[in-house]
């Protein structure tokens, strides 16, 4: 049975979507994608360094992958939609990671400027997948406003911590219209499998992967974590009980 | 003119377009995108858009990140 996930009515090949920052080099990004299965991938728009070479593009375009531009490092509206405008321009997608943080400390979105950067991108023409605080109430007003998905954290960027407010994803994908992709948070494959059997529709992660002492290896592992995540998610789990349930049969035992 | 290009200070022939400014300035132009003085300018729009002293260039490409 097909079970793709579909995002602003485009299929996407893979559940894993991987970010492709903090990887120490074009080598393990490349190992990385392959190990991974995944059909879409982040990158970051910043100035031209001439003395760079090769480009992450290359290795995308090498494994067919689908390319996610991020505003990582924006701190208003006004910085999100002209870099996501740039980013546009440059790779010629009109979908992107709507990333607009607060400070380094905590890298949480700022609430206030992601919605006004949401509601100006979503009139310009983009698909916004905005990168969002585990919080039910802004994660409706992200799709009211035209996000063809919703991306809540688990934890912050690069933490590891997992998912530290279940109850609240579970919230937001109780509600939600559009795919919603846990993003952040994730330190190992326990996390997003968690996160597939909570209902989410996708895992988003980077550092897990990209600063694993076996980044290809962790790869393979995320990608068996979301499939089985999903299955499980899809097979309907047991309700939890207080006190135990014999799988074995209580007739017909003998009289011993 | 003296241009500020990606935050550095550099001078320019009078009368240089973007596009002279972008074919000197990186090795290719493939997914690079410009902005001159906080506005997008399409690649569309780099042949016939002279340059004037005191503007702010940045030329921005796709890097790694998550």
């Amino acid at each position: 049975m097909s079970d793709e996930l579909v995002v602003a009515g485009e299929k996407v090949g893979s559940r894993l979507i991987i970010g492709t920052g903090g990887a120490p080099s074009m080598q393990v990004i490349d190992e990385v994608i392959g190990a991974s299965g995944t059909a879409l991938c982040t990158v970051s728009m910043r100035r031209v360094d001439p003395s760079t070479t090769g480009s992450v593009l290359d290795v995308l375009a090498h494994h067919g992958v689908r390319v996610l531009p991020n505003t990582a490092g924006c701190r208003t509206a006004r910085e999100a939609v002209l870099t996501a405008q740039l980013a546009r321009e440059a790779l010629e997608t009109d979908w992107v990671k709507l990333e607009v943080v607060a400070d380094d400390d905590t890298l949480l979105p700022d609430a206030v400027e992601l919605l006004d950067a949401a509601e100006r991108l979503v009139a310009d023409g983009f698909k916004v997948f905005p990168y969002t605080n585990d919080d039910p109430i802004l994660a409706r007003r992200l799709q009211r406003v035209g996000c063809v998905a919703v991306m809540p954290l688990g934890a912050p960027i690069g933490s590891g911590l997992g998912i530290l407010n279940q109850h609240n994803i579970e919230l937001i994908v109780a509600e939600a219209e559009v795919p919603v992709v846990l993003d952040a948070g994730v330190g190992t494959a326990s996390d997003a499998a968690l996160a597939m059997e909570l209902g989410c529709d996708a895992v988003l992660l980077a550092s897990a992967v990209t600063r694993a002492q076996e980044p290809a290896m962790m790869a393979a592992a995320m990608a068996s974590a979301v499939a089985a995540g999903r299955l499980a998610h899809r097979a309907g789990r047991i309700p939890k009980r207080e006190h135990a349930r014999a799988s074995s049969p209580t007739t017909g035992m003998a009289v011993l | 003119m003296i241009l500020t290009i990606n935050g550095e200070r550099r001078e320019f022939d009078d009368g240089a377009t973007l596009a002279d400014l972008v074919a000197a300035t990186v090795p290719t132009d493939r997914g690079v995108a410009v902005a001159v003085d906080g506005e997008v300018a399409p690649r569309g729009t780099w042949a016939g858009l002279a340059l004037r002293d005191g503007q702010a260039i940045e030329l921005l490409t796709a890097v790694q990140g998550g």
